[in-house]
């Protein structure tokens, strides 16, 4: 955290000239702050929820404002520069900024996962907002996510028919056309995979509830929690690229241990 | 037959044997038989090893080598420990691993511990002077050919090969041909039906409704909404006797497009369902299970080679070795509103054959 | 060694008696002596490279080691079965009972993962010996008279011991060597005329059928293992017949072998060496996962995995059909032509083919019908050297063209620019390799000259009395020298009529054969030279 802040820090410096939304920027951000520590402060356990929720999109409404609509316009309708995001849902905000996909940093092949800009509750509040413009695929219930209690062997079976042939099927990832590619699952949260496969982002195909139900997402959950928290039975796993880094270690350490010792056996001794 | 080369009459030898060399018999080509050649030194004085010299780092290797091979009891001990030591428990994958690793390892000590010793007492405490052994040429004496030819010569004389042709010739003849039954008899490694015609059929027909892999629940046109993919496999294909053949045929991706995107060519344009196309899922190049779908560029993709085809194009090559565009399934809806298809794919699925065109 | 009954004497301790009775009792029934007595102190030349052979051969008593120990417990069967074992991912999965076995080798019997990984690495490392030993024969010309047919056989053991590493790989019947399978099939329908025949009779009917673990499974079991067995007798009585070849150095000749005896010193050696190549094998094994089926799944034809690869040695192969361009297949008389698989096909043929005759052809060149039996280094003979770069730099560029997706996702490139690039470096590559390794040997060659005439740069700088400065070379004693003179050298065909004064095609294709071998040759220094150079310093 701390080094990815100097980095940044050292990137903005030669700009010499701070950019002029900037300071509205940072104005925006200590504002929603304040208030968002004050809207803290002063909830009382008897504060209604719809009370609350209004204050979220709006929070919500002032940070899409300052960080998302230049590219996606200020009503969602979209741009050149982005889509319009009417109808997208919750489950897609939660997932493209929770992951720090968006907001975007360059434009490349596709969107990578990088740190997240926002604190949980500004997520929240993004997300919120986000689905108070138009109905869309909603964050997935935690019922779904605990990875337990559900059919780990069909979850497996759906995530080789469904998601290997891009994920590869120990989660590894894979290569897309021109550049794109499938990422790895190692250490992807359960929530974002649920709304990855709701919402399909970038190039990912959607799988809504009537191809794979809620039941049968949460079961490739349990397979992908149960392959994060199993311990590699063969031994080091060399990346799980299959027979590629297989070959290539035997004939890196293998063969070349090998070839060490058969110097070492042919060699007059002293 | 072997001599210690140690000495100078050795030396002296070498360098006669070069000398000798270059009065053989034999062509030697295009290569340049030098007149002026640098003389072979004969063999370097032998460098003592510090175990020749000194008695006590003769001892010490010996106890070391020794150690080696105590190293190796010890291991090999282990991994009977650790077999012991290391159940596995049904379920317990962290069992599973453990049992691997201290078993190997103890194995790997014992298999080390031989393999070092024993290379290291070659090495060290055995006789280390080289020795020499005289090459002769790898064809037999003369006599020895002569005699080989002789008794050629008497077997033939003897049987009567050479002379009585009409016997060597039937012999041949028949020997030539008895391999035949073996070629008929590798007939029955396939069933009786002729390929190509079961090439040529899926298990799809008209009617038959799409169903999700692997479950085989039907799909209703409503359950896509843009950007989905769906794996799908003809209904009851999970109960025909010939399942996996079937389904290697018969795969098919279900995917929903904006019409407007679709580029849809004469004869086709009841083919697709207000967007919706299927397709066959083995990729026309080898083979492979072509899934991997881009909602986005709705290009498909194989993992296997790397073809790539274009579903707005009705599934046309745009990179890869792959020469057909991925044949179309034609759908439409049932009263039910569920996904049916309309036939069998109007073309042979997968990879080319010789006689995919007859 | 041996002992007849007449050197049983009395003083003998209790052991020796025991060994010489054994001895004579055996030899009286066997004649063993005279075995013992003529290969006992056969000689073996020590380089680290003559024992890459060795590698290959042990680890192929570790594969049937490994592998008799599996084939107690694995079915090779297709049968479906519902898979009711530990693993939990996969219970109630219909598979095949080659796949459940498989699993219950890996998760239900101790040491069965253990032996299985053995098997499976040390199957790769058989693969990759055998590679890296005929690098060594071909670079150092081992495989010239009396040697050429050894080589055949060696390289149809490397042939067989790809066949048993592909039939081994599609036992399991799991996702991916099912894909590997699904290819293969794609592969034999695209030969013209007989391919579909020929998927249908080796699957036993459609793709993938119950049949085709079994049948795979006696061939990677009985068939190819015997006929390994035989090839590699064969291999090495040959070798035993024609003896090691060595490296020139002072006292070895052409006509000698110097090295250590196999009683005791190669034995020991060559003895304690497998016990290493197992031991690493095993090392390997115990702390590297290979292949684990049960991620994988049961074979299933409509999954498919990213990544789907096959073992390294079948890569070369799968990269040549990844790096055929679009549209290569066409219809002519009502056929189908699939030159997407002709064409690689008929590539990779040619390939093999020329590896396997290369010898006859370099023989065929220069004519030379003596025995070698001194090595070359590799700088010595540069077109050869050269040609052999090209042909790793082909076999390399296949190879990396099978792993363009994970090159494109772990460099971050385009895997159309990776494909690309490849198609580019298997025509520009080898041509490339050919004339840079032709140029390096040629200067190596041309130091090693000047460092035996001149001897080497001191670093020292002298002043000489009338102001001069020179740089004090030291000479060489005459022992490094004579690795560095030592070698045989070769010089273009001239083109002469034959006995009827006609000048035939054959001569003439063989001359500009010649022409291009050894076009460029340094010649090895003569003493002459030497005593010229001597005489120029004094």
């Amino acid at each position: 955290m701390a080094s990815s802040a100097v980095r940044a820090s050292r990137r903005s410096r030669p700009v010499g000239r701070r950019h002029p939304l900037a300071t509205v920027a940072l104005l925006l951000v200590g504002l929603v702050g304040t208030g968002g520590a004050y809207a803290l402060f002063t909830s009382s356990a008897t504060a209604e929820t719809s009370a609350s929720a209004e204050a979220l999109v709006e929070e919500g409404g002032k940070l899409f404002a300052a960080n998302c609509a230049t590219c996606h316009g200020l009503n969602l309708e979209g741009s050149t520069q982005g889509p319009t995001l009417i109808g997208v849902g919750a489950a897609a905000t939660d997932f493209q900024v929770g992951t720090g996909r968006m907001p975007l940093a360059a434009t490349g092949p596709q969107a990578e996962k990088k740190p997240v800009q926002f604190t949980d509750e500004q997520v929240q509040a993004l997300a919120v907002f986000v689905a108070s413009q138009g109905p869309g695929p909603a964050i997935p219930a935690d019922m779904y996510l605990t990875g337990e209690g559900y059919d780990v062997s069909n979850g497996a079976e759906l995530f080789r028919i469904n998601c290997a042939m891009c994920h590869n099927v120990a989660g590894a990832g894979g290569a897309l056309t021109e550049g794109k590619f499938a990422p790895s699952l190692d250490g992807v949260s359960a929530k974002h995979a649920y709304e990855a496969m709701l919402t399909g982002p970038q190039n990912m195909p959607v799988f809504n509830d009537t191809n794979l139900s809620p039941e049968e997402k949460a079961d490739i959950i349990t397979y992908l929690k149960y392959l994060d928290e199993t311990p590699s039975v063969g031994g080091f796993t060399l990346g799980s690229l299959g027979p590629v880094s297989e070959g290539l270690f035997i004939w890196i350490f293998g063969l070349g241990a090998i070839v060490a010792i058969t110097v070492w056996l042919t060699a007059k001794s002293n | 037959m072997a001599d210690d080369h140690g000495d100078t009459a050795g030396s002296m030898a070498a360098g006669k044997d070069v000398a000798q060399h270059s009065a053989t018999a034999h062509d030697a080509g295009t290569a340049v038989v030098a007149t002026d050649e640098v003389p072979n030194p004969g063999f370097p004085p032998y460098r003592p090893r510090v175990t020749d010299l000194d008695p006590k780092v003769d001892q010490q290797q010996e106890r070391r080598v020794s150690a080696l091979f105590f190293v190796s009891i010890i291991g090999s001990v282990l991994a009977v420990a650790a077999y012991i030591a290391f159940p596995i428990e049904p379920g317990n994958m962290e069992s599973v691993r453990n049992n691997t690793l201290y078993l190997g390892l103890g194995i790997t000590l014992g298999l080390l511990g031989i393999g070092i010793g024993a290379v290291h007492w070659s090495k060290s405490l055995m006789e280390g002077h080289d020795l020499v052994e005289q090459r002769h040429g790898t064809r037999g004496s003369e006599e020895t050919r002569a005699k080989a030819i002789e008794i050629f010569t008497l077997g033939d004389k003897e049987s009567g090969f050479g002379r009585r042709t009409l016997l060597r010739n039937t012999l041949i003849g028949a020997l030539v041909v008895s391999p035949l039954p073996a070629i008929v008899l590798f007939r029955d490694l396939a069933p009786a039906e002729d390929p190509v015609k079961l090439l040529k059929h899926t298990f799809w027909e008209p009617g038959m409704r799409l169903t999700r892999d692997p479950s085989g629940t039907p799909i209703k046109a409503s359950d896509l909404t843009l950007g989905s993919a769906f794996q799908v496999i003809p209904e009851g294909i999970n109960d025909s006797e010939h399942r996996i053949e079937e389904k290697a045929k018969a795969a098919v991706l279900l995917v929903r497009l904006k019409p407007e995107d679709l580029e849809i060519s004469e004869g086709r344009e009841n083919w697709s369902y207000d967007g919706i196309v299927a397709y066959s899922k083995i990729c026309t190049h080898v083979g492979c299970p072509v899934a991997l779908y881009e909602q986005q560029t709705h290009h498909l993709l194989c993992p296997c080679h790397q073809s790539q085809f274009d579903i707005k194009r009705e599934a046309a090559v745009i990179f890869g070795p792959a020469k057909r565009p991925l044949p179309q399934l034609p759908i439409a809806v049932d009263s039910e509103g569920y996904l049916i298809a309309q036939s069998d794919f109007t073309e042979p699925i997968g990879p080319s054959f010789w006689e995919r065109k007859l | 060694m041996t002992t007849t009954p007449t050197q049983d004497a009395p003083s003998k301790t209790r052991g020796q008696r025991f060994t010489s009775a054994a001895a004579n009792y055996i030899d009286e029934r066997t004649s063993i002596s005279g075995a013992v007595k003529e290969l006992g102190r056969k000689i073996f030349p020590d380089h680290w490279s003559f024992m890459l052979g060795e590698v290959a051969l042990y680890s192929f008593v570790v594969i049937l080691l490994s592998g008799t120990f599996l084939t107690f417990f694995f079915q090779a069967s297709m049968v479906e079965v519902h898979y009711e074992g530990s693993y939990a991912p996969l219970k109630g999965i219909e598979m095949s009972a080659a796949m459940a076995s498989t699993l219950d080798i890996s998760f239900d019997i101790r040491g069965g993962l253990l032996m299985r990984q053995v098997h499976h690495w040390a199957a790769l490392l058989f693969v990759a010996s055998i590679g890296l030993h005929m690098l060594r024969v071909y670079f150092t010309g081992a495989y010239r008279k009396p040697r050429e047919i050894n080589w055949l056989i060696g390289f149809v053991l490397f042939i067989l011991a790809m066949a048993e590493g592909f039939t081994g790989y599609s036992l399991p019947d799991d996702l991916l060597s099912g894909n590997g399978l699904r290819i293969i099939d794609g592969m034999v329908k695209g030969i013209p005329v007989i391919g579909t025949w020929i998927s249908y009779l080796l699957f036993g009917g459609e793709f993938p059928g119950v049949d085709i673990v079994s049948r795979l499974y006696i061939l990677h079991i009985m068939l190819l293992p015997a006929i390994i067995i035989a090839a590699i007798g064969v291999h090495m009585l040959l070798l035993i017949i024609n003896k090691h070849t060595q490296f020139a150095a002072p006292g070895r000749t052409n006509n000698n072998v110097v090295g250590s005896p196999i009683m005791p010193v190669f034995a020991a050696k060559a003895g304690g060496f497998f016990f290493i190549v197992f031991g690493v094998i095993t090392l390997i094994a115990s702390t590297f996962s290979i292949n684990p089926v049960w991620v994988y799944g049961p074979y299933d034809p409509s999954p498919v995995s990213a990544g789907t690869q096959p073992d390294w040695y079948i890569g070369f192969a799968d990269g040549a059909l990844r790096l055929v361009p679009p549209g290569w297949e066409t219809e002519w008389f009502g056929f189908t032509w699939s030159f997407n698989i002709i064409a690689p096909l008929v590539i990779l043929g040619l390939f093999i083919a020329i590896v396997a005759f290369y010898p006859f052809i370099e023989a065929w060149v220069t004519g030379d019908k003596r025995e070698h039996h001194i090595a070359d280094r590799p700088r010595n003979a540069p077109t050869r050297t050269a040609i052999g770069a090209a042909g790793v730099t082909f076999y390399a560029v296949l190879w990396a063209a099978a792993s363009s997706d994970l090159i494109a996702t772990h460099f971050k490139l385009s895997i159309e620019g990776v494909i690309h690039s490849c198609q580019a470096l298997l025509i520009f590559g080898p041509i490339i390799a050919f004339f840079l390794t032709k140029r390096v040997c040629i200067g190596l060659q041309k130091k090693d000259r000047e460092i035996a005439l001149h001897g080497y740069e001191s670093g020292r700088i002298v002043r000489l009395p009338h102001g001069e400065y020179i740089e004090v070379h030291e000479q060489l004693d005459e022992y490094e020298r004579w690795k560095l003179v030592n070698f045989t050298d070769y010089k273009p065909l001239m083109i002469r009529p034959n006995a009827e004064g006609k000048i035939t095609t054959g001569q003439r294709v063989r001359a500009s054969a010649s022409r291009w071998f050894f076009e460029d040759r340094i010649a090895p220094v003569s003493q002459k030279e030497i005593e010229q150079s001597k005489d120029g310093h004094h």
